[in-house]
């Protein structure tokens, strides 16, 4: 049809419009068509969803407060080259502004960033602003020395200088466990103090384990259920069923009843004089607990794409791998195993997804060891207010999970994910 | 598979662990359903079987959890948020996921897989970003401790169930029963509601249903988005399982059991309908 000499150009619609014409026409006007009906939900989902994940996240690079608080300041900050101690004129500047933010109260908001780079700046900073306000005339850079002679400090300058701009790394740095020395270099954290380093690799061999938990239970129940008549199996798939369609909240609280210390497993055990009452075993609150509650939530997320692959697998197959001379075991080794890899994979990569961002059931059964990278970025948004942080790890998961996601969607399709 | 009559020892020795196996895994599955059921009847206030309970002693029974939420105000009132939010999250989810799943299965929707990633997105990011996100942002333009805030951010984390089923329900859907329906002179809207309508209304239905568990089971962005006042049930267990653990949680759980009985029923036998209404063999 591309060929010129075999496009129908003598063809013409009953308006005189050449048929080409008129069929491109009519193509995007259905084009435009279907885009209409997907617009509403796509503009929804990006002003209630994308757009807020955004916002957030810019906040991981984001460093507004010198400006806002010093704004001068920041600026000849910027324009001075660094090294030793700022002349004069700096000195002024920061002590006009810092009286002025002095008094409109606004210093606060200042000096609990700083704080967060040297735990010693809030005290300086209110202790400096306080005293410069007895201060009536220069030169400032005595003046501010004799007030505390940190300002005499290079380190202290370069600190200043560091955060002034608008835009930030630290937070990353912090991120991967880094920080800026005083002079100014990339290095690691303090050892007491390199704790995510450690909490990316927990999360990642926890999801891991529960990858795998859910496979090594999950292989054998979808190869009985794909192989069983399928009224028997329709029955059986409710076990499966019913704990997914169960609330996330009423299973976690269900292995708390089991597992706590005078819960029923260890009352069973009691009971059957495997322990002594004294011997009770802790099984939550800790890495097991998570690891246990967590692999019974997710284990429907790796049987139901298995069992659907399963049940496209021939059984033919392994009858004309048995009927050459194959034993029970190759025939299952080289025949059925290679057939079940796509649920494999599909159910795998979903359960380590969903694991690798889990948050609640750490939280309400992983005491401290069991506590995820979600429980961290959930705790900096909270409670320790470090939101730069806690929006610098929330994007290297999310960067982490996109990876995983497309991966999935290359391998098996959005398209063909399936519930129930 | 059943076992044939020629099995060798061994084979029958492996057939036998292996159901045994499976049975186990399924005991896993079930049982904390199992386990929370009768001990949310537990007269004492305790989290485990009593020996009264063991013996079956009707005295070491009792209902007295069940009447503690029904007394309980805020049980009540979270009850009522919960069926408000997911009631009005669903409806929005529902009609704009249907129509989004329309326009992706047009045969010349363009920018497929692109569209297909964002409106799928709200399900696979972290619910702790998408939480820390919405907070932040609905913030700022005064939707946070709304009951629209907590709406619209539910219909967002829906929306993905609606659109899956209902693009499920639609592959193998014959187009040309649009431009029959068209030929013989039915205008648009009629084509839809005659035509289309009546053959994915079970994908519809069953989107909805997850629609409405994932709102109604939704506990992170409440968590984040939530003032006092629009507590829904989940974040009032969340803060009686941290805070004040009481069986009444058992009896909410075993109140939400029974929900998700009814509603995985209900999917159930509109999956089978959906399946035979399009040929497809179960």
């Amino acid at each position: 049809m591309t060929d010129a000499t075999v496009s129908p150009v003598g063809l013409m619609t009953s308006d005189g419009v050449p048929l080409k014409q008129s069929l491109a026409r009519a193509e995007r006007r259905s084009r435009i068509r279907a885009m209409m009906l997907v617009a509403p939900l796509f503009l929804f989902i990006m002003i209630t969803f994308i757009v807020p994940i955004i916002d957030m996240l810019l906040r991981s690079v984001d460093n507004p407060r010198f400006q806002e608080v010093l704004p001068e300041t920041a600026q000849v900050l910027m324009e001075w080259e660094g090294g030793g101690l700022p002349p004069e004129s700096i000195y002024a500047v920061m002590a006009a502004e810092m009286k002025a933010a002095m008094k409109d109260r606004s210093l606060g908001r200042l000096t609990s960033r700083l704080n967060f780079e040297d735990p010693g700046m809030r005290t300086l900073m209110f202790k400096t602003a306080r005293r410069l306000n007895r201060v009536d005339e220069g030169p400032w850079k005595e003046a501010m020395i004799k007030i505390d002679d940190e300002w005499g400090d290079p380190q202290v300058w370069a600190l200043m200088k560091r955060t002034a701009p608008a835009y930030t790394t630290i937070h990353y740095l912090n991120a991967f466990d880094l920080t800026v020395s005083p002079e100014g270099e990339i290095v690691a954290q303090p050892e007491e103090l390199q704790i995510y380093g450690l909490l990316f690799w927990r999360t990642i061999w926890m999801s891991l384990l529960i990858t795998g938990l859910c496979a090594l239970l999950g292989f054998p129940i979808a190869y009985l259920l794909a192989t069983l008549p399928t009224k028997t199996s329709n029955l059986l798939m409710i076990l499966v069923l019913l704990p997914f369609w169960t609330s996330l909240l009423v299973r976690t609280t269900t292995w708390i009843v089991l597992l706590q210390t005078e819960g029923v497993i260890n009352d069973i055990l009691v009971w059957a004089t495997i322990l002594n009452d004294d011997e009770r075993i802790q099984m939550i609150y800790n890495q097991t607990g998570t690891i246990v509650a967590m692999t019974h939530i997710l284990l429907p997320f790796m049987v139901l794409p298995l069992y659907s692959v399963m049940k496209t697998i021939d059984p033919s197959y392994m009858r004309a791998a048995r009927s050459l001379g194959a034993t029970q075991v190759t025939a299952f080794r080289r025949i059925y195993f290679p057939n079940t890899i796509p649920g494999l994979g599909a159910g795998g990569i979903l359960v380590f997804i969903l694991a690798i961002g889990y948050y609640i059931t750490p939280a309400l059964v992983g005491g401290r060891t069991g506590q995820l990278i979600s429980n961290f970025i959930a705790f900096h948004m909270q409670e320790s207010l470090n939101w730069g942080l806690g929006a610098a790890l929330g994007a290297i998961l999310l960067a982490g999970v996109l990876a995983m996601y497309w991966l999935y969607n290359k391998l098996i399709g959005v398209d063909n994910m399936k519930f129930g | 598979m059943s076992l044939p009559p020629y099995a060798s020892p061994l084979e029958r020795a492996w057939y036998y662990s292996f159901r045994t196996a499976c049975a186990l895994i399924f005991l896993f599955l079930i049982s904390p359903i199992l386990v929370i059921i009768p001990l949310s009847f537990n007269a004492e206030p305790y989290f485990t079987f009593t020996e009264g309970m063991i013996a079956l002693d009707a005295e070491a029974y009792s209902i007295r959890w069940y009447q503690d939420i029904v007394g309980n105000e805020q049980w009540i009132h979270s009850m009522e948020n919960s069926i408000i939010v997911g009631i009005a999250s669903t409806i929005l989810a529902t009609v704009l996921g249907t129509t989004a799943a329309l326009g992706l299965s047009r045969p010349n929707m363009p920018y497929k897989g692109l569209a297909m990633g964002v409106l799928i997105s709200p399900m696979i990011v972290p619910l702790i970003i998408t939480a820390a996100g919405m907070f932040f942002f609905y913030s700022k333009v005064g939707l946070a401790q709304t009951y629209l805030g907590l709406i619209l951010a539910h219909t967002a984390l829906g929306t993905p169930f609606v659109v899956i089923t209902v693009t499920a329900t639609l592959t193998g859907f014959d187009q040309s029963l649009i431009r029959a329906s068209q030929s013989l002179g039915a205008t648009p809207t009629r084509t839809f509601f005659k035509v289309i309508m009546p053959l994915i209304l079970p994908g519809v239905i069953s989107g909805a249903l997850f629609a409405f568990v994932t709102s109604f089971d939704e506990v992170v962005v409440v968590l984040f988005l939530a003032g006092f006042e629009q507590r829904t049930i989940p974040r009032q267990m969340w803060a009686g399982i941290r805070e004040q653990i009481s069986p009444t949680i058992l009896a909410v759980a075993t109140v939400l059991i029974t929900i998700s009985i009814m509603l995985l029923t209900t999917v159930e036998l509109l999956r089978r309908r959906s399946d035979r209404l399009r040929g497809i063999k179960s």
